[in-house]
């Protein structure tokens, strides 16, 4: 065993030195393919693939090389498994760079174990912890999704915009509905108005009158609901109506579903929703090209994983080189204005003109704008429910 | 006026749902408290026989409602409920057959019994969710509210509402029919009187020719009619989810301990105080006490004594302090 596992590594240490300019590039697809997101991960991954499967066929990438996918599986809430996993790709199969991991967790693990101190670039398609925003990360971290500190601040701009001054806060009691109720009472607060009340609801309770007893002690003109909406989130909302405390909502994405207005119709009319949304055309192109593929490309996080692996390969020909330290300077540059719009489907002429040393801006399927430490700023739908549906109002 | 806008306040989040969950829990606990009197264990499956009289319920409520059956504006669950109620019955009758007889036959000392029934609770906890799964169900149809938030207000002319939910209503009427019919049964027919002389003295009972396997039979019926009945009204009133059933267990038990253990009204009694100390324990009285106090003035904490996540902690506390105080519980002497 000890001696297989020295020749593992001698022909590991072989192989990476002596990849040579007609060696396929290796972008590592590190997802949680087991565990809590795996009914989300296989169509994420599939279209992180698309992208790369449509640069390697382009033929005129950093003059004519290929690209393959190299799968790793980073769980969701093994961070262990999640660093073996990353090591395996970065030493043993010498990837040029990774696309993911999908949690925040498994990425923030992957971040200091394994990319920081390797080099190594990786773009989370999914990661949404604020943590990540302030992580060290050496500028080799990046996510094409926002943080959750973003929807916080869109929520404080809609209730400041709707003359909201005073709400009630409850959040489901884990990380996610911790982060994002912490942000938005951030946010809030930092426009002047003022949360009553927070307090955290347990999901798989059978009532929640004493929850929403406490909050409406406190007052408040409007609940917000950062739970679930099959969960918690839902029983809270049915206890507000019941004993009238609350009669109108303010919900995050979590709880934005068509499950929510079937429940309660036109009793939480003018209610205001927000989830991740765009009125660019890119989600629409991402469903047209993976027809016929086996997968939906406007899934939750697909039009992400494919944007992702897309700016890492176009900042790689961008930078005219598969060096972890040298293209990770140029992923803002292919991700924002100036430049020609490029859309899903379009890799080739984004890399032609690379390749003629012009500009892009990268909008790929969620109209992608890089921020501050590298990641989305996250384009949001602001929903309000009008005769129990839920009726676009605008982008942010 | 001001005095009126804080009572409403308080019957609207305190008085009615503690009302409510008060009927529930004594169904519960009078079911434990009878098969403690007659078999002289805890019996930890109760709470399951609950879910699975519920469970019952809602599939005959969903079959009926196929089927277009409807006693609108009630809800189709009561229509349902005699049949939750047999299917209970049916359990509860094959468990003593199957597993408690065995014990009984050995005179197994009271602790066996109730490590028996746990695995009892085990077992029927995963039929449950085998056969309806492990997640929430809503089967509620008919007239939600007697009268709502915003009409009471307008009716009573007050900054404050009372809600009244139908089911809240429903579950007050059932549970007090319940009760009442069992402490008929109790003191007036000659089964009841059989049941009590059994608890009373076992030997005498037997000498006197009581038949011993009769009165178990019915103390079984009794506690899983008891038992579906609470569990679809609970289901019904808040929302079914087999895994709340687990957690429903311990007020249940704190309420027929301070009760005293074994008394059926003990335990009516102990059930609305454990309902009441939960709900009053966490509610937050701050817009109370401003109703109550000068105009303008409002405290600037919430007045809460406990924060809602503590809410199952009431129940242990009054556990823990009847048992150090007073172990016997409100009620003392014979049981039943």
């Amino acid at each position: 065993m000890k001696k297989m596992l020295a020749i593992l590594l001698a022909s590991a240490a072989l192989t990476a030195p002596a990849a040579a300019q007609d060696d396929p590039v290796k972008v590592g697809m590190l997802q949680g393919f087991t565990g809590p997101t795996e009914s989300l991960v296989r169509p994420m991954a599939l279209g992180g693939e698309m992208a790369i499967q449509e640069v390697s066929d382009s033929g005129i990438f950093l003059g004519g090389r290929t690209v393959v996918s190299i799968r790793g599986d980073s769980t969701c809430i093994d961070a262990a498994a999640a660093t073996a996993a990353a090591d395996r790709l970065v030493t043993a199969e010498g990837v040029h760079g990774i696309v993911g991991a999908t949690c925040s967790g498994a990425s923030t693990a992957v971040l200091n174990n394994v990319a920081r101190p390797n080099g190594m670039v990786m773009i989370s398609p999914s990661a949404t912890s604020p943590a990540l925003s302030t992580i060290e990360d050496d500028g080799y971290f990046f996510r094409t999704a926002p943080s959750d500190a973003r929807q916080g601040e869109i929520i404080g701009q809609i209730l400041e915009r709707r003359g909201i001054a005073s709400a009630a806060l409850t959040y489901t009691n884990n990380d996610y509905g911790k982060g994002l109720a912490d942000a938005i009472q951030a946010a809030f607060e930092a426009k002047g108005g003022s949360i009553t009340a927070v307090a955290a609801h347990e999901d798989g309770k059978a009532d929640y009158s004493a929850e929403v007893g406490t909050l409406a002690a406190a007052g408040g003109e409007v609940l917000i609901v950062a739970g679930y909406l099959d969960q918690g989130g839902k029983g809270m909302i049915q206890a507000a109506l019941d004993t009238g405390a609350f009669d109108t909502f303010i919900l995050p994405d979590g709880m934005v579903g068509e499950a929510l207005t079937d429940n309660f119709g036109g009793d939480i009319n003018g209610s205001i929703g927000t989830n991740p949304g765009t009125d660019s055309p890119g989600a629409a192109m991402m469903a047209k090209l993976s027809e016929g593929k086996g997968f939906k490309g406007d899934d939750p996080y697909v039009p992400e994983a494919y944007d992702a692996s897309a700016i890492l390969l176009l900042a790689m020909q961008a930078a005219n080189s598969t060096d972890p330290s040298v293209y990770k300077d140029k992923v803002f540059d292919v991700a924002n204005a100036p430049g020609e719009q490029i859309f899903p489907g379009e890799l080739k002429k984004a890399l032609q003109i690379l390749a003629d040393g012009g500009e892009i801006d990268y909008v790929g399927g969620t109209a992608l704008e890089l921020i501050g430490p590298g990641e989305s700023a996250g384009s949001f739908r602001e929903t309000v429910i009008d005769g129990g549906q839920f009726t676009t109002v605008m982008y942010h | 006026m001001e005095i009126l806008n804080a009572l409403a306040l308080f019957a609207n989040f305190v008085f009615v749902p503690a009302t409510a969950y008060g009927a529930q829990l004594a169904l519960g606990a009078l079911g434990v408290t009878l098969i403690f009197g007659i078999l002289r264990f805890a019996n930890f499956s109760h709470g399951e026989m609950m879910s699975f009289g519920a469970m019952a319920s809602i599939l005959a409520t969903w079959g009926m409602q196929e089927a277009g059956v409807s006693i609108a504006p009630f809800p189709t669950a009561l229509l349902a409920l005699p049949i939750g109620v047999a299917a209970a019955i049916g359990m509860a009758l094959a468990t003593d057959r199957m597993v408690f007889r065995f014990y009984r036959k050995q005179r197994s000392n009271p602790i066996v019994m109730a490590i028996v029934s746990v695995g009892v609770m085990f077992v029927l906890a995963g039929i449950i969710r085998l056969i309806i799964g492990p997640d929430d169900q809503s089967f509620a149809d008919g007239e939600r509210f007697i009268i709502n938030a915003r009409d009471s207000r307008a009716a009573l002319g007050l900054d404050e509402g009372i809600a009244i939910k139908q089911t809240q209503v429903i579950t007050l009427v059932v549970a007090l029919a319940v009760m009442s019919a069992l402490f008929w049964f109790l003191q007036k027919t000659r089964s009841g009187k059989a049941m009590r002389a059994y608890s009373d003295d076992e030997d005498l009972a037997l000498l006197s020719g009581i038949s011993p396997e009769r009165v178990v039979a019915i103390c079984w019926i009794i506690a899983a009619a008891l038992a579906a009945i609470a569990g679809t009204l609970y289901g019904l009133d808040k929302t079914y989810k087999p895994f709340i059933f687990m957690q429903i267990l311990l007020p249940i038990f704190a309420a027929t301990i301070l009760g005293g253990i074994g008394q059926p009204v003990g335990a009516i009694l102990g059930a609305f105080i454990v309902a009441y100390s939960e709900v009053m324990v966490t509610y937050a009285f701050r817009k109370v006490l401003a109703y109550l106090g000068p105009e303008g003035w409002a405290p600037e904490g919430l007045v809460q004594l406990l924060s809602t996540d503590y809410k199952f902690a009431v129940s242990f506390i009054i556990l823990v302090a009847v048992l150090l105080i007073r172990p016997t519980g409100i009620i003392r002497g014979k049981v039943i």
